[in-house]
């Protein structure tokens, strides 16, 4: 089913809708659920949930801009994910940030001007033994110097 | 898979458990495999290829025809992810680190056939210059008091018979048997403390919440774990995810509530995958549900996943983000307790404080508190990090001093370089210099020596970190996070954020260092949630340490560590320099010139300060010194 004013295909929208029903506190879950299954938070579809939920825009969109992992747009081909936890920070990972974004001309945050590459500065993957560590998709990198990153990404 | 009607049932599989968990179990009577092979599958050796190196040591075990006499078994954190992937060997306690895919061949020939041990597998201890062979020598594991983490690494946290065959659900059994209220008498008499980092009486708590009329209650596990540098409550969800839930059961009895949330991060994903199925798993075998191994009680258990966002830690926050709205703290009182989830009496507990509940029911409130200090009885669990040889996830005794365990469990600073600070409570914490290295460890003595215990993040740095850089690094992730609900927090973590932004590039001013302590005590005194309260905490309390490293930036412009652009020079100590090349090799710039082992200079006119070649020492022979006074130098006018 394709909606010709959003061009977007509502069938899983609306089976996962269904799948919450009425049920309290679910605002969260829907948008993670929306988000694994668009990419991202499309402006058309959030409004098609409100419609449909009665919840409104404003407060989905209030919760879609607090928490880091909703995104509004939508994301390059590879993610990039360079820790920057405590144990990475005083490893040298603003080092490693800064040569990607300098390379691909993508300040943290957000994607290269060919949606090839979307880099974001992560806090604490957990594997602080490693440090500093580089997701390059889920590919786990550790212990890397800024040249050497620039090659895996180069080689994704 | 058998349902679970009785303590009696519970007790038969457990007879059956324990024989499965074969040698796993000291002594061991005729157990099925000759060897357990355990492979570390956490995050940390995950990373570091350990479920490559678990499917090639299977596959040899069945090329080998070794797979009647040797399990090889996935577990959670065995602690040490400096050396990942770890294994261990039981019975014989035989512990290899680093171990690679083509190591694995001569595992199962060497040791696993020939009972020999490997050598160059074993952990090398650099105090004893020597390798150690048993996991129960190295100084790392035999300095620890593993109660929260003592099924870390041993058991299969998939596997619910296992955690079972460890006195697993025991101390559900014996709640059960006794009135609420004597439940909450025994986890009040043992002086459990809230392991989230505040340091609340738990069984205090827990009276108040059943004291409020209101129905229904709730009890929620708070496992948004979002410090920097932290991982011990992911460690714990991934490795024994029942005795969170085991904690969760008993502490919903104590207080009467017929649900429980666990809000964990979704930047977690194994955790997530693990508790998802060890709920299922306690539903199917009936211990959660409806009349909970035939006592009448029943509890259900759901999974919420956090979306990103530090501040959910914040209990009221957290609760505000169960309920589907953007995670915002309001004022307290009312706490949780009266009033919480959806305005009813709820309890929120961290992981590691439902961890312990079980043990402390099992074994009684005398046992706990006769460990660590009359104040803080009982281990705390950190997650150790930064410049320290032994990262990893450690359980200590309270009252343990610093110095313990940085240097013996620790294993000190790498490098040869000196140790500076250390961080705990994270970005929301304070740090400790050298002189506070004999602090012992629990919440009162942190909080009286300048920092806080938190929830057990332990970042350890050496002199190559620049503390008012470390400072603006806490405090940049403070402000980020902060939810923008009240001003205190939302426009000082701002305005002290430029402040340190100033100092950092050279362009402090005296009146500065005044202006810190200005911003920082309002928010303190005027923010709403701990989150505002406590992020100045680590400016302060390294302005209070090192006031002498604030001064040299805004005096003298110059950044001893050598980290803040602008405010140094990279210079070769000619009497600590090999001549060894490695820092010209790792130059980009090719500002390094010098002969092979004579002392080598760097060129100021090509340096850009990228650090590349103090990293590439060996020898700490590259040091940052004032702009302007090396031979090279521009004049600035």
């Amino acid at each position: 089913m394709l909606d010709m004013t959003t061009n977007f295909d509502l069938a899983p929208l609306h089976a996962i809708l269904e799948e919450y029903g009425s049920q309290k506190g679910t605002v969260i879950p829907i948008l993670q659920r929306v988000q694994d299954a668009y990419g991202y938070l499309p402006k058309e579809i959030l409004a098609e949930i409100s419609k449909r939920t009665n919840i409104p825009l404003t407060q989905l969109m209030g919760v879609a801009t607090f928490y880091t992992q909703f995104r509004l747009s939508p994301r390059g081909k590879h993610l990039i994910r360079v820790c920057d936890g405590t144990a990475c920070h005083v490893s040298g990972a603003p080092h490693i940030v800064r040569a990607i974004e300098k390379e691909y001309d993508m300040p943290a945050g957000s994607s290269s001007p060919d949606l090839k590459y979307t880099l974001e500065v992560v806090y604490c993957v957990g594997a602080c033994g490693l440090a500093p560590v580089v997701i390059v998709d889920d590919k786990v990198y550790g212990r890397l110097s800024p040249d050497a990153v620039l090659e895996k990404v180069r080689d994704v | 898979m058998s349902l679970l009607k009785s303590t009696d049932d519970l007790l038969s599989l457990r007879e059956r458990a324990i024989y499965a968990l074969g040698v796993r179990v000291p002594g061991a009577s005729q157990p099925q495999f000759r060897n357990d092979v355990v492979v570390c599958g956490s995050t940390g050796c995950r990373s570091a290829n350990s479920q490559q190196v678990l499917k090639a040591l299977q596959a040899q075990i069945i090329q080998r025809e070794l797979d009647k006499a040797v399990r090889v078994i996935s577990t959670g954190c065995r602690g040490l992810c400096a050396v990942g992937p770890v294994m261990q060997i039981f019975p014989s306690g035989v512990f290899y680190n680093r171990v690679q895919i083509t190591d694995v061949p001569e595992i199962v020939e060497q040791t696993l056939v020939g009972g020999k041990i490997i050598e160059r597998l074993c952990f090398r201890d650099v105090a004893q210059n020597k390798r150690l062979a048993h996991y129960l020598d190295i100084p790392f594991y035999n300095r620890q008091l593993p109660i929260v983490l003592r099924n870390c690494g041993l058991i299969d946290p998939q596997n619910i018979e296992e955690y079972i065959a460890t006195d697993g659900y025991l101390g559900l059994t014996k709640a059960l048997e006794l009135s609420p209220e004597e439940v909450i008498e025994i986890i009040k008499n043992s002086g459990l403390r809230g392991r989230g980092g505040a340091g609340f009486s738990t069984g205090i708590k827990w009276e108040l919440c059943r004291r409020v009329a209101k129905q229904p209650k709730y009890v929620i596990c708070n496992a948004d774990e979002g410090d920097p540098g932290a991982f011990m409550d992911r460690s714990i969800l991934e490795a024994d995810p029942h005795s969170v839930i085991e904690g969760m059961v008993i502490a919903a009895y104590a207080i009467g509530a017929p649900l429980g949330y666990i809000y964990v991060r979704a930047e977690y994903p194994l955790a997530v995958i693990h508790l998802r199925r060890a709920i299922a798993q306690a539903r199917a075998y009936g211990l959660l549900g409806e009349n909970i191994l035939g006592s009448g009680f029943s509890f259900d258990l759901h999974l919420k996943e956090g979306a990103g966002a530090f501040v959910c830690g914040e209990e009221m926050a957290l609760i505000a983000s169960v309920e589907g709205r953007r995670g915002e703290p309001r004022p307290k009182p009312p706490f949780p307790a009266v009033s919480g989830l959806w305005n009813r009496p709820t309890v929120v507990n961290n992981v590691k404080t439902y961890a312990l509940t079980p043990r402390i029911i099992l074994r009684g409130p005398e046992w706990f508190s006769s460990i660590g200090t009359s104040k803080s009885p009982g281990t705390a669990v950190f997650a150790l990090t930064g410049k320290i040889r032994n990262t990893g996830l450690i359980e200590v005794p309270m009252g343990i001093t610093l110095r313990e365990i940085i240097y013996d469990i620790g294993g000190g600073i790498p490098k040869k370089r000196q140790f500076k600070a250390v961080q705990t409570g994270g970005p929301l914490g304070g740090c400790l210099p050298a002189s506070a290295l004999d602090t012992p460890v629990d919440f009162d003595s942190l909080t009286e020596a300048g920092a806080t215990m938190g929830s057990g993040g332990m970042i350890v740095v050496d002199e190559r970190t620049c503390m008012v850089e470390f400072a603006k690094y806490f405090l940049t992730f403070a402000t980020a996070e902060s939810c923008g609900k009240c001003v205190p927090c939302r426009i000082g973590g701002q305005r002290l954020l430029e402040v340190l932004t100033r100092i950092t590039s050279g362009a402090g001013t005296p009146r500065d260092l005044d202006e810190i302590e200005r911003i920082s005590r309002n928010m303190r005194e005027a923010s709403l949630c701990a989150l505002g309260q406590l992020t100045p905490g680590p400016v302060m309390s390294a302005l209070r340490f090192f006031r002498e490293e604030y001064e040299a930036h805004v005096y003298d412009k110059f950044c001893l560590a050598g980290v803040c652009k602008g405010l140094y020079e990279l210079h070769v100590d000619a009497d600590r320099c090999a001549g060894c090349g490695l820092c010209k090799k790792a130059c980009s710039q090719d500002a390094i010139s010098g002969n092979r082992k004579e002392p080598h200079v760097i060129d100021q006119l090509k340096c850009i300060q990228c650090g590349a070649c103090v990293e590439a020492c060996n020898l700490d022979a590259i040091v940052a010194q004032p702009r302007g006074k090396g031979v090279h130098a521009i004049a600035v006018a």
